[in-house]
Parts: C-alpha cells; sequence; structure tokens
C-alpha cells in the first residue's frame, strides 16, 4: 500500500468538497457524517447557522460551511452532508457539498497555506496538505467555530 | 481497613450533624434553659467524635471531645448558657467545617488549628469561661490520651469507665484480662484474633493494648491486655481465653469501678451508652441464652431519642439525570407513539398506547419526585447566617422560617441558595432598620424577617418579607437619576413597581455606603439574572415605613414542561404554559395603533400586539389573508403581549433541551428545544425576552 522510506507522522483526515476545493478535518475532530435532513430555523442567528437537527435526542447546530466562508449559493443535493464535528465539547453540524474520502496525510505534507485559498480567510486554515495529484485544504476549527459571530449578534439584540 | 469507602458517608453525616448542632445551638440560644436542646446538641458532637476518631481524624475528635466536655458541664447545670459560652460553641461548628471542607479537599483536617479553641473550651469547662484568661489556666478536663479516671490498675478513660459503670449497674462484669500467648507461638496475631474471637462470644470487649491495629500487624511480644464486660464469672473468662490453642497464661482481674473518680462523668454520660450496653447484653443472650435479662435495659434503651433514620436510599445526582435524561427520550417516543395511533386508527394500538402513556405519567411524577429535595436543605444554613449578620450590623431581628418542606428540583434547589442569601442580606442590610430608630419610629426594637416557602399551582413561591422601612423611591430615583439609569423627567412619572424595578438593574446598590455586607460589587441584577436562568421571576413588593417582600416565583422543575405547540407558516414553536394567560381569536378590525405599534384591547387593557412572523423573521410564501387573527396572550410579571400564530397545534408536555453550546445565550427569545414526535426539533419560545 503507503511505501514507508521514513517513519513519518500521519494524520488521518475526512475529506469533504465544497464547490470545487477539497478540504479536510482530522478524523478525531469528527463525530459522524449524516445525511441531509430537515432543518428547524433558529430565527435571529447569522446567515450560515441554518438551524438546528435532532441528532438521536440531542438538538446540534448546523452551519452551512459554504456559507460560512462567502462561497456562494447552497445547494443541497443528494451528495449533501453533514459532518458532525466536535470542538471543546461543542458539537456542530458542518454542511458540505459531499464528503469523500478518509486519507492518512503525512505531517510534513501540510504547509503553511498561502494568503488567499479560494476566498478562504487564513484565519480559518490550519494550512494546505500538498499530495500527488490533490491538493487538500486543512481546516482550523477552533476559528471556524469560535462564536463570536453569534455573540456580537446577541449583543446587538439587547 | 480501607477508609476512603467510608469516607463520603462520614461527609455527608457529618455535615448532617454540624447542621443539626448549628440549629440546636441557635434553639438553645433562643431558650436556654432547655437541657433537651443541650443532650441533642451533646449526642450530635458525640456521634462527630466518634465518627472523627473512627476515621483518623484527630483534631477534629479532639475538638468535638471538649465540646462535649462543655456540653456535659451545661447539661448538669454547671455551667450557664452564656452568650460567651454560646460564642465559642457557635466559633467550634464553624471549625468543625472548616476541618470537614478540608477533609474534602484535601483528606485530612491537620491544618485547622484548633488549639486556642480547644483552651477556650477548657477555660469555659473550668468555670472560667474568659477566653483571654484561659490560655495560662490548666486544664480541668481530662482528654482523651490524657490519663483518666483510674479502675483498678487498668488506665481507662471517661468513656470506658462509663461502659464499665453502666455494665455494672446491669449486672454485667469488667474484667481486665493479660493473655500471654506461648514462647514458640509463631502467628502471633491470628492467635490475638482468635482470643478476641473466643471473647467476643462471651462479652464486649471494651478496649485492648496495645491497639487491635498494632495487634493485627503484631507490634507486640507476647503479651497483651483486653478489658472485657460479660455477665460471665472470672473462672469462665479465664477458661476462654485458655481454650484458645497456644495461649500460655491468661491472667483475669475484676475491674472495681465503683472505686472509680470518675463516677459523676459515667453518670452524666449514662445515657449515652444504653445501646452500646445494650450491644453487650445482646451478645451475652446470644451466648448463655439468658434471654429475660435482656429485657430490661432494652426498654430502657428505647427510651432514648434516637435521630430520626427514614428510609431512604443516597443516590448520586448523575446517575439521576441520566434516569431523566432515558426518561425523556422516553416521553418524546410516547408522544411519537400516539401520534402514530392516531393517524393508524387501529383500535388495539390506540389503548395499548394509551394504557402506555398513563403508566408513563406516573412514572414521570415518581421520577420527578425522586428529584424533588425539600428546601429546607437550602434554608437551614439561613438561621445561623441570620444570627451573626444581625450581630455585625447591630440590630435585632426575628427570623422566621416556614414552609422548609416545601419541595423543588434538585438542579433549582442547588442554583438557589445564593440569590436568597443575598435577598436576606439586603433585607437585614437595608430593610430592617437599627433598634433606636425602629423605637423613635413607635416599631418594636426588635424587627421581623421571614423567609417562607410555599407550592401553588407548576410554580414554588419564596418569599423573603421584612417590616423594616421599606423602600424609599426617592432615594432609588436620585442614585438611579445619577447613574444615568433614567433621567430626571422620565423619573417623575414613573409607578412605584417601575421604581422599585430600578433596584435590578445592573450595578445599582441603595446602600449610602459600601458596607462589609452589601458591597460586594454584586446588586440584586445578579439575583434576577439567576432566577431567570432558572425560569423563575422575582417581584418586588413595597410599603414605605412598613415594610419590603420579595417574592420570587420557580418552576418545580427544569426539565419538562407543560406547553402550547403553535404553528407559523410552516415552523412550529412551543410557548412555555406558564407563560400563557389565554388563547383568543381577534377581529382584524380590533386592532389599533397607538405609536406605530399594533395594539389590541385585551379585557380593558391595551396590550401590544407582537407578529412572530416579523419578529423571527419567518418565510412565508402565500400570505394568509385572514379576516381573524389567533393570538396567544402571555405575560412577564404584570407586563403582557398578544403573539400572532397562525394555528394552535394543541398543549402538550415538552422536554426541554439546550441549543447546544455553540448557540447558548446567542439566541433572541429562544430559550431551548424540543424533540416533537415525529423527530422534529421546535424551538421553546422565552416569552420574558420578548416583553420589554
Amino acid at each position: 500500500m503507503l511505501e514507508h522510506k521514513d517513519i513519518v507522522e500521519e494524520v488521518k483526515v475526512i475529506v469533504f468538497r465544497l464547490e470545487d476545493e477539497e478540504y479536510g478535518v482530522e478524523v478525531n475532530q469528527v463525530r459522524s457524517i449524516e445525511h441531509m435532513q430537515k432543518i428547524t430555523r433558529v430565527p435571529r442567528t447569522p446567515e450560515f447557522v441554518k438551524g438546528v437537527i435532532n441528532l438521536r435526542g440531542i438538538v446540534t447546530p448546523v452551519i452551512d460551511l459554504k456559507s460560512r466562508f462567502d462561497l456562494g449559493e447552497e445547494n443541497y443535493t443528494d451528495t449533501t452532508r453533514i459532518i458532525i464535528v466536535a470542538v471543546d465539547d461543542m458539537e456542530v453540524g458542518l454542511i458540505v457539498d459531499a464528503a469523500n474520502d478518509v486519507i492518512d496525510i503525512p505531517v510534513n505534507k501540510i504547509e503553511q497555506p498561502p494568503a488567499v485559498v479560494g476566498g478562504i480567510n487564513k484565519a480559518y486554515l490550519r494550512g494546505v496538505a500538498k499530495l500527488s495529484d490533490r491538493l487538500l485544504i486543512m481546516l482550523n476549527l477552533d476559528k471556524v467555530l469560535s462564536n463570536e459571530e453569534i455573540q456580537a449578534m446577541s449583543s446587538m439584540e439587547r | 481497613m480501607d477508609m476512603n469507602q467510608y469516607l463520603d458517608m462520614f461527609i455527608e453525616e457529618s455535615k448532617e450533624h454540624l447542621q443539626a448542632i448549628n440549629e440546636n445551638l441557635l434553639a438553645l440560644e433562643q431558650n436556654p434553659q432547655s437541657l433537651d436542646i443541650v443532650n441533642v446538641i451533646f449526642r450530635s458532637a458525640h456521634t462527630l467524635k466518634g465518627m472523627a476518631a473512627t476515621m483518623g481524624f484527630e483534631k477534629m475528635a479532639h475538638l468535638t471531645h471538649d465540646m462535649e466536655n462543655g456540653l456535659d458541664l451545661m447539661r448538669n447545670g454547671k455551667l450557664a448558657v452564656t452568650q460567651i459560652v454560646m460564642d465559642v460553641l457557635f466559633s467550634c461548628v464553624d471549625v468543625l467545617e472548616t476541618q470537614l471542607n478540608q477533609i474534602i479537599e484535601t483528606g485530612t483536617d491537620a491544618g485547622v488549628n484548633v488549639d486556642s479553641l480547644v483552651e477556650q473550651l477548657k477555660a469555659i469547662a473550668s468555670g472560667k469561661p474568659a477566653p483571654v484568661a484561659a490560655a495560662s489556666t490548666p486544664t480541668a478536663v481530662s482528654t482523651d490520651s490524657a490519663p483518666a479516671p483510674q479502675a483498678d490498675d487498668v488506665d481507662l478513660n471517661e468513656y470506658e469507665s462509663t461502659i464499665l459503670q453502666q455494665s455494672k449497674e446491669k449486672g454485667f462484669n469488667g474484667y481486665k484480662i493479660i493473655v500471654r500467648l506461648e514462647e514458640k507461638c509463631v502467628m502471633r496475631a491470628a492467635r490475638a484474633y482468635m482470643v478476641f474471637d473466643a471473647y467476643e462470644r462471651v462479652g464486649e470487649i471494651i478496649k485492648s493494648e496495645p491497639r487491635v491495629e498494632d495487634l493485627e500487624e503484631e507490634k507486640f511480644e507476647n503479651e497483651f491486655m483486653l478489658v472485657l464486660v460479660t455477665q460471665e464469672d472470672i473462672e469462665k473468662v479465664r477458661k476462654t481465653g485458655l481454650n484458645v490453642s497456644e495461649v500460655a497464661t491468661v491472667e483475669v482481674t475484676a475491674i472495681d469501678v465503683h472505686q472509680s473518680p470518675a463516677d459523676s462523668v459515667a453518670q452524666q454520660v449514662a445515657s449515652q451508652m444504653e445501646p452500646i450496653v445494650e450491644a453487650v447484653q445482646q451478645t451475652a443472650a446470644a451466648a448463655v441464652v439468658a434471654a429475660p435479662v435482656a429485657e430490661a435495659p432494652k426498654a430502657a434503651a428505647q427510651d432514648i431519642k434516637k435521630p430520626q433514620l427514614g428510609k431512604s436510599v443516597r443516590v448520586d445526582i448523575e446517575r439521576l439525570d441520566v434516569l431523566i435524561n432515558l426518561f425523556s427520550e422516553l416521553v418524546i417516543d410516547r408522544t411519537r407513539l400516539e401520534q402514530i395511533a392516531r393517524e393508524l386508527g387501529n383500535q388495539s394500538l390506540y389503548e395499548t398506547v394509551e394504557h402506555m402513556s398513563r403508566i408513563s405519567t406516573d412514572l414521570q411524577n415518581i421520577v420527578m419526585t425522586i428529584r424533588m429535595v425539600p428546601v429546607e436543605t437550602v434554608f437551614n444554613r439561613f438561621p445561623r447566617m441570620v444570627r451573626d449578620l444581625a450581630r455585625d450590623l447591630n440590630k435585632k431581628v426575628n427570623f422566621v422560617v416556614r414552609g422548609q418542606e416545601t419541595e423543588l428540583d434538585r438542579t433549582v434547589i442547588d442554583e438557589i441558595g445564593d440569590p436568597l442569601v443575598h435577598l436576606l442580606r439586603n433585607s437585614l442590610d437595608h430593610g430592617l432598620e437599627n433598634p433606636e430608630t425602629r423605637r423613635a419610629n413607635g416599631k418594636d426594637e426588635t424587627g421581623l424577617v421571614e423567609l417562607v416557602a410555599f407550592h401553588s399551582g407548576n410554580h414554588v413561591f419564596i418569599e423573603i418579607t421584612d417590616d423594616g422601612n421599606g423602600i424609599n423611591r426617592n432615594g432609588v430615583l436620585k442614585k438611579a437619576i445619577e447613574k444615568g439609569i433614567v433621567d430626571q423627567f422620565a423619573a417623575e412619572s414613573m409607578t412605584d413597581q417601575q421604581v422599585y424595578d430600578l433596584l435590578f438593574h445592573s450595578g445599582f446598590s441603595t446602600a449610602e455606603k459600601i458596607s462589609d455586607v452589601s458591597g460586594r460589587g454584586v446588586g440584586l441584577d445578579v439575583v434576577k439574572t439567576k432566577i431567570e436562568s432558572l425560569g423563575g421571576r422575582v417581584l418586588v413588593q413595597s410599603t414605605p415605613g412598613k415594610g419590603t417582600k420579595f417574592s420570587i416565583q420557580l418552576p418545580l422543575t427544569l426539565s419538562i414542561i407543560q406547553a402550547m405547540l403553535v404553528q407559523i407558516s410552516d415552523e412550529k414553536y412551543a410557548i412555555p404554559l406558564s407563560s400563557i394567560i389565554e388563547t383568543a381569536i381577534i377581529n382584524k378590525a380590533d386592532i389599533k395603533r397607538v405609536h406605530k405599534q399594533a395594539v389590541i384591547d385585551f379585557r380593558g387593557r391595551v396590550v401590544p400586539l407582537l407578529s412572530l412572523e416579523d419578529l423571527f423573521s419567518i418565510p412565508r410564501p402565500e400570505p394568509l389573508g385572514l379576516e381573524e387573527e389567533n393570538v396567544v396572550i402571555v405575560r412577564k410579571g404584570d407586563k403582557m403581549a398578544a403573539l400572532v400564530v397562525d394555528a394552535f397545534i394543541g398543549q402538550q408536555e415538552v422536554v426541554l433541551k439546550s441549543l447546544g453550546k455553540y448557540l447558548t445565550g446567542g439566541v433572541f427569545a429562544i430559550s431551548g428545544a424540543t424533540i416533537l414526535g415525529d423527530g422534529q426539533v421546535a424551538l421553546i419560545m422565552d416569552c420574558n425576552a420578548l416583553i420589554q
């Protein structure tokens, strides 16, 4: 399978697609991958917060990742998935266009992100993994899920 | 023995005893002549001492022992219940609490210094209750370790000699037994154990030298000493020991406790010893089959007021939470089954589901009541607090607590303590006047502060009432204007209620100067926030010159609520029934406008009409175009609002779920979510946020 000339540390990532780009999140941050389902809208939340779903009895917020990154129209299809991630005992569902793959990436293949990647704010990125034939954008979930926007929203209301 | 497994039990029970002592000390302060109360305190202290000693908390045992001595003098009328004595006893309780806390945190009580208190206690016991002079006063009271009253040539502490004394009166003999094992004996500890075992069949061993632990660890040569209480004669006792193999000699001498100077002490502690004597009696009776004798002391033992032992089980709150969670899943499924049964129209399915619903309703009640705890657990720390506070403030207070038996969900109980502390402090500090002012105003010098809890419908009310000076409207307004909360003009037109509500404004304090009591940087706003976070509310009523009443309304439980489900366009929302006054259908023609705000006339009151569609920006493909509007009239305190909805789905029990950490604190007018029978999530509306 893989050629191990040197023993290099690897991370296992879930690969998903937004528009034409491929992204990766570390598998240990992913709880499950769900099919698209009915989402209950939560009023007066930022545009990218699509609402909440019933995840086996637990009410879980769901955000649209494209909308979060300003990557254009939401367009839910059969391949659309909700990736449930957990960061700091906070569980959130991420709506993505498709979840494709699970792969191991050698840590030394992950480089600092260039200034601009597909229009996404650099702060949301952990790096870019260059594999032989593909380019994976590694997300920094802590930043993506920072709920500052939501907090800002709520302070506006009060 | 591994003590750790008993530590939790020790901590729980110690807490209870300390609380009991605290309460009884307060009662004693009110009623200094009551020997009964002293006896009860004595018993608690005694039990604490025993427990602490067993667990190896020497300092705690030491302190309680000296407390016991002081209390003992009190119940024999040798020590008057004076303020100084009470103060020392109270500080003992404080130190014991500190010790207990330290045990909880670090597992040892070694860090708390009890010396000065012990000195004070000894001073009191020696009849010189001047704490300062006490330091040099030689101790008149013996302690556990000190060689106490001599019985024969055996060193016995007063506890032991009391048992002997008691036993003697009941016709038992006390023997000192010196057992010498054979030189070649290999497993000495095992032999010692067998000797113990043999003697415990005929009586009770009340002392051994060296201690049992040392014997077990073989920390002795060939000889050890026992003190045995038994009905047997001296010869039988000797033989019992010799029957154990590898025992070389058994030397038995009777202990004559009557010559012991501990007599008087023994008499005093007498009642304490009944159970032990009884135990001895029973052992003996079992061994010798001399049953009839056992009857008399047994009856005597029953006369002792034993602490109430309800048949109960301590359950870890986390387990209950798991149970509740599982149960709430069941409630969701039940609702879903009901829905399916209705849709299918199968009669037998319908009946089964109905039966299941009834059972689960009962089950729900039981599960809920398991979590119910009387407010007493929170209230019982207040009398002491009020006492100390009143002393600090130089005020005289008659503190009345009623309705302690009222039950509330454990989760609410845990949260309610701090707000209550704050309100009580507020009543004492700001509410009550000092005695001179009260006298000048023709009031009784002693102020009255009442803490009352009661049930009403689905709520529990807790009220804190004082008969102080009431809230000074102008004072509050002046402060509010100073702080820029209201302007001069608005201030004049405010109703009293609005003025009182200013007290809950953040950063507001009416204290002219910051005192020890109130100057903690927190105001009533914290109280309000806390109570509202529990789904409750706070109201203030005040009559100038007559007093103030804070009422707190709290829901019985936080996890399952009654709600009205409503639909707006395609969205469903749950409105807590506790917020709803009623539902109504109004004609569009009856909607008026005041300052661009739609209002309706509801039973003679002008109520603002709020469109949930607009407030929640609910998308609607086609306008409804009805002549009538469905409204839900909701309230927050005295204020009301009418919420426009498309349809009422119905009333049902919903299980409260959080929106998840990501959205916590961030969503306007939504307090949580619930899962409906069809698996969909519906949001629960927070009417308090809608009405401003």
